[in-house]
Order: structure tokens, then sequence, then C-alpha cells
């Protein structure tokens, strides 16, 4: 949990974004994130970002799902409480099947959900620094993380030059953090962000 | 777009490959024929018919589910097939060829009294036992062979409208008014297709020429059961084209991004066929009522238990443990590979839906099933090379064909 450095670039248009991302990842910025209105297809390609493993998370959770229905059912029906439901061999596949891939499906959803919001930073009561209020109605914003021989002048006047129609420099936590708004000291630097 | 090869050759090879097939296919299909299908033992007119008819029933099928595919994807206002979509448009043009071989297998049952095959056609048996008389309504001669020549007739003559008028995309680019006027004919079309197909493939079809065999039994399920069946074989089918076709030098704007789909095809239908082999099979297996259980008896407890199994192996496992990764649904030598297994997976699913109710005692599968496989697998080769040849391989001016191209998944 530490302050970082950021500048921000906002874009009205996503036909101007998708060029400026290239050109500031050839430039050797680092783009710690681009936040859009909405999903923008390609994008993830363009930032270089590597491909999820949520769907690896999903088969480990559904196979433990099935685990834990065949195993539970197991025990109980052949060793713990034994009984004869017409007729049917102890050891009643067919019948546990749903069963078995009912809880597959609950484990693999519930599980993914939980690493989703884990993976984006996301639960109850935690707060994160929005770095412009408006991504979420009609900006793409995207942030650069600073390093120490970042000049920020240098970074604005770039992305202006590359389509930016506001840009701003932001110190600001990047992860996640429990507090109040309205109490709290803000892990973020930036009044007018507060405000709005 | 004037650099892309857009007219398929077919090659020597293939041709001769094709004709090799076929004849080896016709030498096994005339042997049988003169020594079992003729002969004077019933048992062995049951065996050589019942294996033409699978046979001839389920390429039909596979054929049949191209232009289902086209259909739905059409009503769906769907883009990204128009890269491949002339692939589908030939295939579907194999169901008058096997239709006419289907039908024709069929009435030669119907008229000649094999109910060794079709129990129901004894009308001595049918007036003795009160379920067939239940039946009669819809398991008689008269309603067979009426509803099987509208059914091949009407899916021939559908499919062949709905291929016809996306020719129009061949000649000259469209403006957004007769574009839109395009679009919606391709709809109507399409829809009298897709209602012709739920009342067929989805419904009657698979009760009346497959499981009357087993007059008494039924299930509501196993039309669905051999439409799924049909389905998923019928996208590996596409696929198998698609990456021939790639793999020749054609198809330059058909990307891994069009496979990937197709393979999601594959992967979605092969799971949604273990839903209804599961439903049915479970929901018998519970009840355990004998009149329902004499279906499985002899599948699961029987000698037909190998095939049985097997068929679930190969057509549940395997799709669902190789092809659940994003990385095999976009590699053509994988997909290729499942194709082949699912289609072949399929066929022995066919195989044992007929065989295992007309022969239970043993399993007959051998040189004659093979060969016969080979005869169809060879004029499916032929003729659907044939009709790629005829046409251009991209409907250059269709409204969609830009979102096609730059698909994305």
């Amino acid at each position: 949990m530490a302050k970082k450095k950021f500048v921000v670039g906002c874009f009205d248009d996503e036909a101007v974004l998708f060029p400026a991302v290239k050109k500031v990842r050839t430039a050797g910025y680092k783009i710690h994130d681009v936040y859009t209105p909405f999903a923008v297809h390609g994008l993830d390609h363009a930032m270089g970002l590597r491909e999820t493993s949520l769907h690896t998370a999903g088969f480990i959770y559904g196979i433990t799902g099935t685990t834990t229905a065949i195993s539970c059912i197991s025990w109980i029906f052949t060793k713990d409480w034994p009984l004869n439901i017409g007729g049917k061999p102890h050891f009643a596949l067919p019948a546990w099947i749903p069963i078995m891939f009912e809880l597959t499906v609950l484990f693999a959803a519930v599980g993914m959900v939980l690493t989703f919001c884990y993976l984006c930073q996301l639960a109850p009561f935690v707060k994160k620094h929005h770095f412009h209020a408006r991504a979420t109605d009609d900006l793409f914003v995207m942030a650069i993380e600073c390093t120490d021989s970042t000049n920020v002048d240098d970074l604005r006047a770039f992305l202006s030059n590359n389509g930016a129609v506001e840009t701003d420099f932001q110190v600001a936590e990047d992860g996640w953090w429990i507090g109040r708004y309205d109490k709290d000291e803000m892990p973020f630097e930036n009044k007018q962000i507060v405000a709005a | 777009m004037a650099s892309l090869r857009t007219q398929f050759e077919v090659p020597g090879k293939m041709k001769t490959w094709s004709f090799a097939l076929m004849g080896f296919g016709l030498a096994v299909l005339v042997y049988g024929m003169i020594t079992k299908g003729f002969s004077s033992d019933e048992h062995e007119q049951v065996h050589f018919w019942g294996t033409l008819m699978y046979n001839s029933i389920f390429f039909t099928l596979i054929c049949n589910a191209s232009m289902f595919f086209i259909s739905v994807t059409t009503l769906a206002q769907a883009g990204f097939t128009q890269t491949f979509r002339r692939i589908p448009e030939a295939i579907s043009t194999m169901v008058p060829i096997f239709g006419v071989i289907t039908f024709a297998v069929l009435m030669y049952i119907i008229f000649g009294h094999k109910h060794h095959i079709y129990h129901w056609l004894d009308s001595e048996a049918v007036a003795a036992d009160p379920i067939l008389r239940g039946k009669a309504g819809f398991l008689n001669p008269n309603f067979f062979v009426i509803w099987s020549t509208l059914t091949i007739g009407l899916w021939s003559y559908l499919g062949w409208r709905v291929r016809k008028l996306n020719e129009e995309c061949d000649n000259s680019e469209m403006d957004p008014e007769t574009a839109a006027k395009f679009i919606y004919r391709g709809t109507v079309r399409t829809a009298l297709f897709t209602v012709w197909f739920a009342l067929t493939v989805g419904s009657t079809i698979p009760w009346l020429w497959m499981m009357s065999i087993d007059a008494h039994w039924y299930s509501t399920m196993y039309s669905w059961y051999t439409f799924a069946s049909s389905f998923v074989s019928g996208m590996s089918l596409i696929a198998l084209w698609v990456i021939y076709l790639k793999n020749k030098g054609y198809l330059e704007l058909t990307t891994q991004e069009h496979l990937h789909d197709i393979g999601k095809f594959m992967f979605a239908f092969s799971i949604f066929w273990t839903y209804l082999w599961f439903s049915q099979y479970m929901l018998i297996w519970y009840a355990n009522i004998p009149e329902e259980t004499v279906y499985f008896k002899h599948r699961v407890q029987g000698p037909y238990k190998g095939i049985f199994f097997f068929n679930l192996i190969i057509n549940f496992l395997c799709p669902l443990l190789i092809l659940m990764k994003r990385s095999a649904k976009r590699n053509y030598t994988l997909v290729a590979f499942m194709a082949v297994l699912i289609i072949f997976g399929h066929w022995i699913d066919f195989y044992q839906m007929v065989m295992g109710s007309l022969i239970k005692e043993h399993v007959t599968l051998g040189i004659l099933d093979f060969g016969i496989l080979s005869f169809f697998v060879g004029a499916l080769i032929f003729f659907v090379a044939r009709a790629l040849a005829s046409k251009p391989l991209i409907a250059k001016y269709h409204p969609y064909l830009k979102e096609s191209i730059i698909h994305q998944v």
C-alpha cells in the first residue's frame, strides 16, 4: 500500500484511444490501466494484457465441486447411512449425476465470481480511487504510472498530442482500501476528483 | 479482393480417392446385397438392410444439419459465417442425393414387407396387439411413405431455395435498400426451412425411421437425441472441409476466429448430446419399468455393452476434455482430429441405435458396415467437392461479409 504517481489522459473516442495506447506503449511508458464506460473489443490485446487465467480457476473449482459431491454422496449412501431406495444399488451413480453436475456448476460459478471480484479488487466496503468520474459516463481514461525518471510535463504534452482531450497529474493509492470518503484521510491527493 | 482464390478446383488426387472409396464401398454393397440382402435367411436380410439404412439416414441427417446451421445463423443474423458459408451450402446439396438413397432403402423395407425390421408392418401382429393398435395412426405404411416423401422433398426444396437466394450476392454490389430486402428474404426462406426441420428432425422423423424399429418402446427424447447427434457431426463435417480448404490455400478470409466458433459448436453440442443421452437413460433407469428398460437391457448388460459405453467416451469425455481449452479450438490439427473422432463416434451411435435393436444377440460391426461407410464417405467427398467448384467460395457482395472478415472471438 503505497501512493504512486500517475499521469492521466482522457480520450473521448475509441478511434483515438487505440492509436494512443499503441504510441504510449511504443514510447515505453507503463500503462497502469485504461478505464472505459463500456467493454471495448480488442483493447486488452492492444494494451498487451495476458489472457486471463480465470477459466483455469473455474475448471479447478468445478472439479472440486464434482469431487465434493461424489465423495460426500457415496460416503453417505454406502457407508454412513445406506438406504434401500426402490431396490436400487447403494452406489447408484446415475441418480447422483444431477447433483454432481449442480455442485460442479455451483462451485465453479461462486468460485469464479469471488475470484473475479478479488482480481478486480471489488468487495463490500472497499474503496478504490477513481481517476476520472466521467470514466463511467463517456470518457476513456488512461492512467500511466510514473517512474522516477518520468517527466510529467513531457508526458502530458505527449498525451495531448495524441488526442487526449484532458490530461492530469495525480498521486493516488493504486490498490483497494477500507475507509470512508467523508471521514478518513484519503489515500490520494486530488480535490477535484473527490468533489466529483 | 481480386487476389483471393475464390474458385475451387477439385484436385485429381481427391477425385481418385473418392472414386476408390466409392468403388470399394460399392463392391462391398453389391456383395452384401447378393449374399445377405436377397438371401432367404431373414437374419441376413435384417443385417444388410439395417446396416444400409442406418448409414444412409446418418449421412442424410449430417448433411441436412449443414442447412440447419445456415438457417439458424441466418435467423440469428449472425455475420461470422459469411466467409465460409459456401461450405455448409455445398454440403447441404447432398441432401437430395443421400435423401433419395435413404428413401429407396426405406421404401424397399416398406414395400418388401420387411416386418423383421419394422414390426408394425405385420398387420396380423398389429391386429392382435393393443399397443401397436394404439400407435397404428402413426405407424402405418401409408403415413410412413407420405411423410417420408414430404420430408425429403421439402428438405431438398427449401434448402435449394436458401442456396439459390445466396447466389444473388455473387454478381454485383447491393444498395442498402436491396440489401435490407435481401436479408429479409433470407430470413423468410431460412425460417421456412427451420420450421420444417423442427417438424421432421426435431420430432417425427427419427421416431418414424429409427425408433419404430422397437415398435413397442418409445422415448420422447429420441428425436432430440438424434438431432443432437446429427448436428454435432454436421458441425464437425463443416470443420473438416474448412480445414481442408484452408490447408489447400483457399478461404483466406476464414481465420482461427471462425474455427474457434465452429469448435465451440462442436464442444457445446457434444455436451448437449450427452445431456439428452443422460436424460433418456436416467429416467428409464430410475423408473425401472420393464417396457421401458427393454431398450437398454441388452445395450447396457448384453453384447452391446462395449459399444454403448465406448460411444459415451468418444462422444462425451473426449470432446469435453480435449475441446475445453480455448487454444484447442483454435488449433487446426486438433479440431480436425476431433472432427473425425466425433463423426466416427456418432456413426457408432447410429449403429447401436439401429443395429442394437435389430440384432440383439451379437454385435455385427464388420466389413459390411465399413464398406458402406466408405461408399458414403466417397460420395460425400466427390459431390461436395463438385458443388464447391460450381460456385465462388465466397459470396462477395453479401451485406454481412465485412462483419465476418473482422470477426473476433
